[in-house]
């Protein structure tokens, strides 16, 4: 009788654990999943870029500081894949560069007359808009995810298990101020 | 909000159960009728699990054909699509197939069975009549009742309330016409039988019943929506200003039937615009909470 009793404890614990960890791994699978949402846009919005450079290069060919850049701010966004925080920060920078640019175009009525351009600066702001949706989406999967693993029963698997911490989308403080825009 | 998720889908739960209970009763009720308790249930069980099924395959195209809906075309309707493809982002949902309905009332719906075959669908004269923000409201309710299961859940209930209708239907007119023999040779054998009796007023009561059921489940619904819209789109005032909208727009949405009234945003027929003042009795039928209910509680979040 007592053995059974053992067996029958022991056993729901068990269980307990396995569905525990289970829920953990499909949490964690969700916030990958969130994230690969991220990085598609993200390499979309810098896959556009050049095409946008080289448009506007052909009507203000003399405007070399913009592109220089936003060509700049692209590839230290392709370099930095170390980790969402950092990304998020390139992200930025890709965004304040590519506002210049825009801004720019402003200057050259021929440009915006240019239904490349025209096209090319719809499908960024799309783009933009997605990564935002696709933001909050992570956001909300890696809260999910870092409650699970910080509360009672579940920090414990979370720990023994290796389930770590993740980061949000976010750029460090510094970064995240609004540039200035000068007249 | 998660524990009014939560509570939603325990009534939910509730209520198509008590759905199951009616169709099996008005099932004996049959039975008892005709003289057979265990076929009459038998065959109500058959029936609905028949229309059940058929319904979770078919109900969407039925659902957009009925409604006059067409594909919404991508470029045309550009800024739907993108709005669309974006909240599905945002929500994790993969992207619905997108309709629309030539129809100048603002109004719009989703159907399907599970996220990956769902659709949703707008008539022009919302596309015309909301700005951005309102639409991202209306389009993320839709969304909501997609990710929620709603849309099955909506299918499966107007899919009972049609069986157990056509049941008692076919049954008090078997009763008139050529059911008149086997009566009588029940009145021979046992004419004082008193679940007879119980059997013609659970007949009559059951489809009154499960319409007033399948409003309940719609209304809680309806609000549930409400609020994860605005949890996707993390801007209430959207949708607030969106059901204003509605509230104050009193076109008349053509394209909706009464089968297909609980689907939509806002019911579609007349008469119930002037909403807020209705009667308890009336109350009881609506598939929708009044839309200044449901304003009043979105302003709370």
């Amino acid at each position: 009788m007592n053995i059974l009793v053992v067996v029958v404890v022991v056993a729901a614990v068990l269980l307990a654990l396995v569905l525990l960890y289970n829920s953990l791994v499909g949490r964690r699978n969700e916030v990958d999943n969130a994230w690969s949402q991220i990085d598609v846009q993200l390499k979309r919005r810098l896959d556009l870029i050049p095409n946008l450079v080289e448009t506007v290069k052909g009507y203000a060919a003399h405007e070399k500081a913009t592109f220089d850049a936003v060509i700049q701010a692209r590839n230290s966004a392709i370099g930095a894949t170390s980790s969402p925080m950092a990304q998020a920060a390139a992200d930025s920078a890709v965004t304040g560069a590519l506002r210049q640019l825009f801004a720019l175009s402003e200057a050259y009525p021929d440009l915006k007359a240019n239904q490349g351009f025209v096209s090319l600066q719809e499908e960024l702001s799309n783009t933009e808009s997605r990564i935002a949706y696709a933001r909050q989406f992570y956001g909300d999967a890696v809260l999910s995810y870092n409650t699970a693993i910080q509360k009672f029963p579940g920090s414990l698997v979370a720990s023994s298990f290796k389930f770590t911490q993740r980061e949000y989308f976010e750029a460090e403080d510094a970064a995240r101020t609004t540039p200035e825009v000068k007249f | 909000m998660n524990d009014l998720i939560a509570s939603n889908k325990r009534r939910t739960f509730f209520l198509l159960t008590g759905f199951i209970v009616i169709t099996v009763l008005v099932g004996m009720a049959v039975g008892v009728l005709i003289g057979n308790g265990a076929t009459g249930t038998i065959i109500a069980l058959v029936f609905s699990a028949v229309f059940a099924f058929g319904s979770y395959w078919k109900s969407d195209s039925v659902a957009l054909a009925v409604s006059r809906a067409v594909p919404a075309d991508p470029i045309e309707f550009r800024r739907l699509h993108n709005l669309v493809e974006g909240l599905c982002i945002a929500s994790g949902l993969p992207k619905p197939r997108v309709f629309v309905i030539r129809d100048d009332a603002p109004n719009a719906f989703a159907t399907g069975r599970n996220p990956k075959h769902a659709a949703i669908a707008v008539t022009t004269g919302l596309l015309e009549k909301m700005n951005r923000v309102e639409l991202e409201g209306v389009v993320a309710h839709e969304l909501s009742h997609i990710k929620n299961y709603d849309i099955l859940v909506s299918t499966l209930a107007v899919t009972l309330v049609g069986t157990i209708a056509l049941i008692t239907d076919i049954t008090i007119r078997m009763m008139w016409w050529n059911g008149g023999r086997v009566s009588r040779g029940n009145d021979r054998r046992d004419s004082t039988n008193p679940l007879a009796f119980v059997g013609i007023a659970l007949l009559i009561l059951a489809p009154i019943l499960a319409k007033i059921m399948q409003a309940a489940v719609s209304r809680r619904r309806e609000t549930l929506a409400d609020v994860s819209a605005c949890k996707m789109t993390r801007y209430p005032p959207g949708l607030i200003s969106a059901l204003e909208k509605l509230q104050a727009d009193s076109t008349v949405t053509h394209s909706a039937s009464m089968a297909t009234a609980h689907m939509w945003i806002e019911q579609p027929m007349s008469g119930v615009n002037d909403a807020g003042r209705l009667g308890m009795w009336h109350k009881l039928f609506n598939t929708h909470p009044p839309l200044a209910e449901r304003i009043a509680l979105l302003r709370e979040i």
